[in-house]
C-alpha cells in the first residue's frame, strides 16, 4: 500500500505570553492511500493542532507532512476537513446545494458544479434536501451535508475533526455507518481526530493512540474486525471488547493515581491556554494567507 | 389584516384628537391637521394633468431633494460599505484607525455646513458632503464589526478549500456582515433625511428645506406644516422599502430578527 500521507518527527510550539507551549513532540505516522485511520487522544493532547497541522492552516515549527509526496506547506489543493461545529462551518445564507457547490467554484464550470453536487448529496441521501437551508436541517442531517460538500471537492484525503461530536448518540451511530459506507463507495483516504475509544474502534482500519500533551503516537495498533461493520454485532465482538480495552488502558481511562490525576489537570489548564495560542495563530494565518495570495497575484 | 387596522386605528384617532384641539384653541401656530392637508395639496397636487398633477414646486424642490437624499446616502454606503470591510478584516488597521473614527463620528454632522460652505461651493456639492459626511459613520461602524464578526470556523472552512480571496470577500464576508450593515445603512437612512433639511437650511433656495424656511419666515403655517408632513411621509416610506429590500436580502435568516446597529442614532 502506497503512503497517502507522511508524517514525520512533527513536533508544534505555541509562543504564548508566558513562555512556549508544546502542543506535539515528536509525531510519526503514515496514512496509506484508501485507509480510513483514527486518531484518538485525550482531550488537550494536541489533536486540532495535528490537525491544523496536516491541513496547512498552521506551519508546524519541526517535522515533516507531505500529502502523497508533496511537501504540505500551506493548504494542499486536494484536502477537505469537516469539522465539528457543523453549524458554523456550513454557509447559512446558502442551500444545501450551493453549500457543496462552493468550493467548486474556483475550479469547474456551472453544469459540473451541479452534477458533483447532486452526487455527492446522493452519496449522503439528502438529494430532497438540496434547495433547504441548513438551517432547516437536523444537526445530523446538518453534518451530512458538509461531509457531502468534502466528497464533491474529491480530496486525496478527507481530515475529520470530531465530526460526531455534536449529534445524538443516535444519530452518531447513523453518521457512522454512512462514513464508512461512502469511504468503500468512493474509496476515499480518511483520517478522523476523535476522542470517543468506541468511535475510534468501530472506524478505523487503524488506531493511532496519542499520549498526553506534548502529543506523541503511544501505539499504532490495527483493527482486527472485518470490513464490513454492524452497530450492533461488531460492538459487542470480543475483538471489538478486547481492542477497545486496549486503548482505554493506553489512554489510562479511569485510573486515578495521584500522579496521573495532577498530569490530567496540568492538561486541562494548558488546553485553555493553547486554545488561546491557536486562534492567535489562526488569525495570524488569515494575514500570511493574504500576503501569500498577494505574493502569487504580481 | 387585522393587525394593520389595529396599528393604523391609533394613528387615526390621534389626528382627530388633534383636529379637534387645534379646531377649539383656534390658535395660527398650529393650524388643524385638514387644512395641513389642503395646504399639502395645493403646494404639490395641484398642478396640470399632463404632469400628474403635480406642481412645480414638486419638480424644483421636492425630487431634487429626494435626489440628492438618496445620493449622498449611496455614496456613504458604497464608501462605508467597502472600507468598512476592509478595515473588519485587518485587526491591525482597525487598531490604527479606531480612534480617528470614533474622533470622527463624535463631531456633530450639522455643524460641519458652514465648513463645507467654505470647502465646496453652496448649493448641491455642500448638500451633498454634509449627507456624506453625516451619514458614512453609522455604515462604516457597522461594516466593520460585520466583517470582524465572521467566526472562525467559516475563516478555516475558507481556507481549507482555498477559497479565491474575491469569492471569500464576496461570497462569505459580506453575508456574515450583511445584518449589520442593513442595521447601519437603516439608521444612516433616517439621518440623511435629517442631514438633507439641515443642508439646504443655508446658501441656497432650492430644496424642502429652504421652502421650510421660507414657509415660517413668511408665516405661512399650513405650509410649513405641510412640509413637516412631506418629511414625515418621506422618511416612513424610505424605510419601508429599505425594510422591504432587506427581508429580500437576509431571506435565508432562519429568524426574521433584526440585528442592532451598533451605532444608534445621533444628531
Amino acid at each position: 500500500m502506497t503512503a497517502m500521507l507522511e508524517v514525520a518527527d512533527l513536533g508544534h510550539t505555541y509562543q504564548a505570553k508566558d513562555g512556549a507551549h508544546t502542543a506535539i513532540a515528536d509525531l510519526s505516522f503514515t496514512v496509506g492511500t484508501g485507509e480510513l485511520v483514527c486518531v484518538v487522544g485525550p482531550s488537550g493532547c494536541g489533536k486540532s493542532t495535528l490537525l491544523r497541522t496536516i491541513s496547512g492552516l498552521i506551519r508546524p515549527t519541526r517535522g515533516e507532512i507531505s500529502l502523497h509526496g508533496n511537501e504540505v506547506r500551506g493548504v494542499p489543493d486536494d484536502l477537505a476537513v469537516v469539522f465539528q461545529d457543523y453549524s458554523r462551518s456550513l454557509f447559512p445564507w446558502l442551500t444545501v446545494q450551493k453549500n457543496v457547490e462552493f468550493p467548486l467554484r474556483r475550479s469547474l464550470g456551472r453544469a459540473e458544479r451541479r452534477a458533483r453536487a447532486a452526487e455527492a448529496l446522493e452519496w449522503v441521501g439528502l438529494s430532497d434536501a438540496d434547495r433547504k437551508y441548513p438551517w432547516q436541517l437536523s444537526g445530523g442531517m446538518q453534518q451530512r451535508v458538509a461531509i457531502a460538500r468534502a466528497l464533491a471537492y474529491r480530496p486525496a484525503l478527507l481530515l475529520m475533526d470530531e465530526p460526531f461530536a455534536s449529534v445524538d448518540a443516535q444519530t452518531r451511530f447513523e453518521l457512522e455507518d454512512l462514513l464508512l459506507k461512502v469511504r468503500t463507495e468512493q474509496d476515499t483516504t480518511v483520517l478522523v481526530v476523535t476522542h470517543d475509544i468506541d468511535e475510534s474502534v468501530y472506524l478505523g482500519d487503524r488506531i493511532l493512540v496519542l499520549s498526553t500533551s506534548p502529543a506523541s503516537v503511544v501505539a499504532d495498533l490495527k483493527v482486527d474486525l472485518p470490513a464490513q461493520r454492524d452497530q450492533i454485532t461488531t460492538r459487542e465482538s470480543e475483538a471489538f471488547v478486547a481492542l477497545r480495552a486496549e486503548v482505554a488502558r493506553l489512554l489510562n481511562v479511569g485510573k486515578t493515581s495521584e500522579e496521573v490525576k495532577a498530569r490530567r489537570k496540568a492538561n486541562e489548564q494548558q488546553a485553555a491556554k493553547w486554545a488561546e495560542a491557536e486562534r492567535a495563530e489562526t488569525e495570524r494565518a488569515e494575514v500570511s494567507r493574504d500576503e501569500a495570495e498577494e505574493r502569487a497575484t504580481t | 389584516m387585522n393587525r394593520f387596522v389595529q396599528r393604523w386605528a391609533v394613528f387615526v384617532g390621534l389626528v382627530v384628537v388633534w383636529e379637534l384641539l387645534t379646531w377649539f384653541a383656534e390658535d395660527p401656530f398650529f393650524p388643524r391637521p385638514s387644512e395641513i392637508v389642503v395646504a399639502a395639496h395645493g403646494l404639490w397636487f395641484s398642478g396640470p394633468p399632463g404632469d400628474l398633477f403635480l406642481t412645480d414646486a414638486v419638480f424644483e424642490h421636492m425630487l431634487p431633494s429626494i435626489g440628492r437624499l438618496l445620493a449622498g446616502w449611496s455614496i456613504a454606503a458604497v464608501l462605508g460599505i467597502s472600507l468598512g470591510v476592509a478595515l473588519g478584516r485587518s485587526a491591525t488597521a482597525t487598531d490604527y484607525a479606531g480612534p480617528l473614527l470614533t474622533f470622527m463620528r463624535s463631531i456633530p454632522p450639522p455643524l460641519l455646513v458652514p465648513v463645507f460652505l467654505l470647502v465646496f461651493s453652496a448649493g448641491t456639492q455642500m448638500q451633498l458632503a454634509t449627507i456624506v459626511f453625516g451619514v458614512l459613520w453609522p455604515i462604516l461602524l457597522n461594516s466593520v464589526d460585520g466583517a470582524r464578526s465572521v467566526d472562525t470556523t467559516k475563516f478555516e472552512t475558507s481556507a481549507v478549500f482555498r477559497i479565491p480571496k474575491a469569492q471569500w470577500i464576496l461570497g462569505v464576508v459580506l453575508p456574515s456582515a450583511a445584518p449589520k450593515i442593513f442595521a447601519g445603512l437603516r439608521v444612516s437612512l433616517s439621518l440623511s433625511l435629517v442631514l438633507m433639511v439641515v443642508s439646504e437650511l443655508v446658501g441656497t433656495d432650492n430644496g424642502i428645506g429652504s421652502q421650510l424656511l421660507v414657509a415660517q419666515r413668511e408665516f405661512d403655517f399650513p405650509d410649513m406644516w405641510a412640509g413637516i408632513l412631506l418629511l414625515g411621509v418621506l422618511g416612513y416610506a424610505l424605510n419601508t422599502v429599505l425594510l422591504a429590500f432587506e427581508r429580500k436580502a437576509l431571506a435565508w435568516q432562519p429568524k426574521q430578527e433584526r440585528t442592532p446597529a451598533t451605532v444608534e442614532e445621533k444628531v
